[in-house]
């Protein structure tokens, strides 16, 4: 069982000392980089894995901007998320090859094995599903982005070996 | 430079990536070690060689220039004694057929002219020394010892190189009016924004020949006196980024790159920015504004970036593919590149060809080529030989071009007069097949998704389309929406702030123009003469040919699927949701659309 205080602190890496040398890292290399925000914002997003409120707050304070604008840099880039994803990430590509190369079946599919809509992130916080725009990849259309892999014409009956792995990764952890 | 007597290229594509790629190159050097060759077989990481769904993970070896192809770790230690130690091909992990088949881009096709994508999959991208052996940099070294700044420019406006973007404005004269600035503080900046979904040609190059781009950029500082530049690459392309990385710092230890460049007292340094997937980024001033680490929101012209740009300084900006073809016009002269394409765009350009043709993948071909030419010469005719409908060029902002305008010669005005642009290079080929009111319907989905939100006409107007096409969709059509629709094309495409906007009903107003019996089919008779759009089909089990094997049954998602073993199955139209998985995983071809 997680109790509440864990769970909170597990949302707020700037609780957590690894964490919080972490993002002090990218913001004191990048500070005085013009235009250096998008910057960190970028490096936040890729090591830490999401930017939430309390961490817009401390880059604004850091570097003496207004929370607002860096609030707005983060809503506006889909790329930035401000909650954490699941530990797997699964991305279905919505470019037109892969649109009309069967993206909506294997959608459907996936919503059939896991119970989620594309955006949401399963109970257990093992795998979030998201579409994305093309990964120009559109000669193996359709395809899917599991955490960093790009996997190429998948159809919707192998779809249950490409999530296999991560949900027998998701079943290990609790066992463990 | 060492000498080896052997040469190792192991594909790192993401395709062979996700096969394990990296495990083979490391069991590779663990047994050259093992076996004491590792001084006179070097292994280097290339691009694509082959299609790596069929042969990844995949090397070629030269001098032989043998492809094996399908290898995994423990083929290693086997294929290491025999083809290095003993020096027999190993002939069963040579790839299957001996044409290599780069689905991507692969050997040129019939009527192909590559000068962009010239060195893509023949040279290691991640060694500067390959790209110098191919020629490379001698154009920089000829501009900085030979050329004065204005020379640059006049030999870029006389080969008539016009932006590669889509928009074909003559990169020379943008060149000219950053070089007219008398601010001393000047930019440059390289768009790798390439969000048009199904165009992956600047992808290709960042990835496969990314000192083609840098040595652009660094001619073009030096033309218009910049002293840094920068690189916005989309997140969607972490590879193109890490490959851009590793180019600039080698280019920096080569003295190409950082303080007096060749000795010639010319200084300028490049960075790589990514972009954060917003799609609008693309548009040069929303792509400045996400540099200088604010929402990429774009903002009116005039002042243009030549006058006013990064940072409120004079700042030039052009697309991956015309940066990489400037190298070319130096060496090659002006009178050259001008000599080919027609009279009003000069040159190549690549196109990335996909949909209902034989032959996807990269083209780079002349101005002046007709479409038909694209489709049936370099694409080799529609798949399955169905029936050419329409094809789809420019990207999201692009129209659809129907048959009846195929022998037009390609270049930026033609499309234009029929109601599509150039744009970056995606082309969309679509057979009988395709519903062009749900292509609509797709394309206003992604713009209205991208559109920032800035302007009026394109946050509201977009919504309103999609509002309309989906309806249409679904079978809810009204009469009057036709009409609705193109005078929403008009007001958005007059009023909107910027090229998104403007461009944004080129799909729907080209569809209305050329393909209205689809939509008045779609409202008035409640059809889809396609067969595509959900609401208005249904599926159905022909009797005799199902064989009853269940398959369809155990895919359904919904259970609307019922019937015995080795019985004709039976499909509830009222639970199917139309999603036509049964019709993918059906073996037999028993599931028909009516």
């Amino acid at each position: 069982m997680v109790t509440a205080t864990e769970s909170v602190t597990a949302s707020n890496p700037l609780a957590i000392s690894e964490k919080k040398q972490i993002i002090d890292q990218i913001i004191e290399q990048n500070e005085h980089l013009p235009g250096g925000l998008m910057v960190i914002l970028n490096e936040l997003q890729s090591q830490i894995g999401f930017i939430s409120e309390p961490m817009q707050q401390y880059v604004a304070q850091k570097l003496r901007i207004p929370v607002s604008i860096v609030h707005g840099v983060v809503s506006f880039y889909s790329f930035f998320t401000t909650s954490p994803r699941g530990k797997h990430t699964v991305k279905f590509c919505m470019g037109t090859a892969c649109y009309v190369g069967g993206t909506p079946q294997l959608i459907e599919k996936a919503k059939q094995l896991l119970g989620i809509e594309a955006g949401q992130t399963t109970p257990d916080g093992n795998i979030t599903l998201e579409l994305c725009r093309c990964v120009g990849a559109c000669s193996q259309a359709p395809v899917v982005v599991v955490d960093e892999e790009i996997i190429g014409r998948v159809r919707p009956n192998k779809f249950p070996q490409v999530l296999r792995p991560l949900q027998e990764d998701g079943k290990v952890e609790k066992s463990s | 430079m060492a000498f080896y007597r052997s040469h190792v290229l192991v594909s790192v594509d993401p395709g062979c990536l996700a096969k394990g790629a990296l495990e083979v190159i490391d069991a590779l050097h663990d047994e050259l070690v093992a076996q004491g060759l590792v001084d006179e077989v070097q292994v280097l990481e290339t691009s694509r060689i082959g299609d790596p769904v069929q042969y990844g993970p995949d090397m070629m070896v030269y001098p032989e220039g043998v492809h094996y192809a399908n290898l995994s770790v423990d083929d290693i230690p086997y294929l290491v004694e025999e083809h290095f130690l003993k020096g027999r091909i190993v002939e069963k992990f040579r790839a299957k057929e001996i044409t290599v088949a780069d689905e991507e881009l692969g050997a040129p096709k019939p009527k192909e002219v590559r000068i962009v994508l010239r060195n893509c999959g023949k040279i290691d991208p991640n060694n500067i020394e390959d790209y110098i052996a191919e020629g490379g940099y001698m154009a920089l070294a000829k501009a900085l010892s030979e050329m004065t700044p204005e020379e640059v420019i006049d030999t870029v406006l006389r080969s008539g190189l016009a932006g590669r973007g889509g928009a074909g404005f003559p990169t020379g004269k943008k060149w000219q009016f950053a070089r007219n600035s008398s601010d001393p503080v000047k930019y440059i900046i390289c768009n790798a924004d390439e969000g048009d979904p199904g165009a992956f040609m600047n992808r290709r190059v960042l990835e496969s020949d990314p000192h083609s781009v840098i040595e652009g950029m660094i001619i073009a500082a030096y033309a218009i006196g910049a002293q840094q530049g920068y690189i916005y690459c989309r997140a969607e392309y972490p590879l193109a980024v890490k490959t851009l990385n590793i180019g600039i710092q080698q280019a920096r230890e080569f003295g190409l790159l950082g303080e007096n460049i060749l000795g010639s007292g010319f200084s300028f340094d490049l960075e790589v920015r990514q972009g954060a997937g917003a799609f609008v980024c693309g548009e040069e001033t929303a792509l400045m504004a996400s540099i200088e680490g604010r929402r990429g929101e774009p903002r009116p012209r005039p002042p243009f970036p030549a006058v006013k740009g990064l940072f409120g300084k004079p700042t030039n900006i052009n697309n991956v593919e015309t940066y990489a073809v400037v190298p070319q016009i130096i060496v090659n002269g002006a009178e050259w590149y001008a000599s080919m394409g027609t009279e009003n765009s000069k040159g190549t350009k690549t196109f990335a060809l996909a949909g209902d043709v034989k032959h996807t993948g990269l083209i780079e071909v002349p101005f002046g080529i007709t479409l038909r030419e694209i489709v049936y010469d370099v694409g080799g005719g529609i798949k399955d030989d169905k029936k050419f409908k329409a094809i789809q060029t420019g990207g999201p902002m692009g129209g659809c071009i129907p048959e009846q305008y195929l022998d037009l010669p390609v270049d930026y005005k033609s499309l234009a007069s029929v109601g599509s642009i150039m744009g970056s290079g995606g082309m969309i080929v679509m057979d009988e097949e395709t519903c062009m009111v749900d292509i609509a319907r797709f394309f206003m989905e992604f713009t209205q998704d991208e559109s920032c939100g800035k302007c009026v006409p394109c946050r509201v107007g977009t919504r309103r389309i999609l509002e309309i096409l989906t309806r249409i969709c679904e079978g809810k059509g009204r009469d009057g929406d036709i009409e609705t629709l193109e005078e929403l094309c008009r007001e958005i495409s007059s009023t909107s702030l910027c090229g998104l906007g403007q461009g944004a009903p080129n799909p729907v107003a080209s569809t209305l123009k050329y393909f209205r019996h689809e939509y008045e089919a779609h409202i008035y008779e409640k059809r889809c003469p396609a067969k595509v759009c959900r609401a208005l089909i249904t599926y159905e089990i022909i009797a005799g040919v199902c064989t009853g094997c269940t398959v369809c049954a155990r895919n359904c998602p919904v259970n609307a699927i019922s019937g015995e073993r080795r019985q004709t199955h039976h499909i509830d139209p009222d639970i199917c949701i139309r999603c036509g998985i049964c019709m993918q995983v059906c073996n037999f071809n028993a599931i028909r659309i009516n």
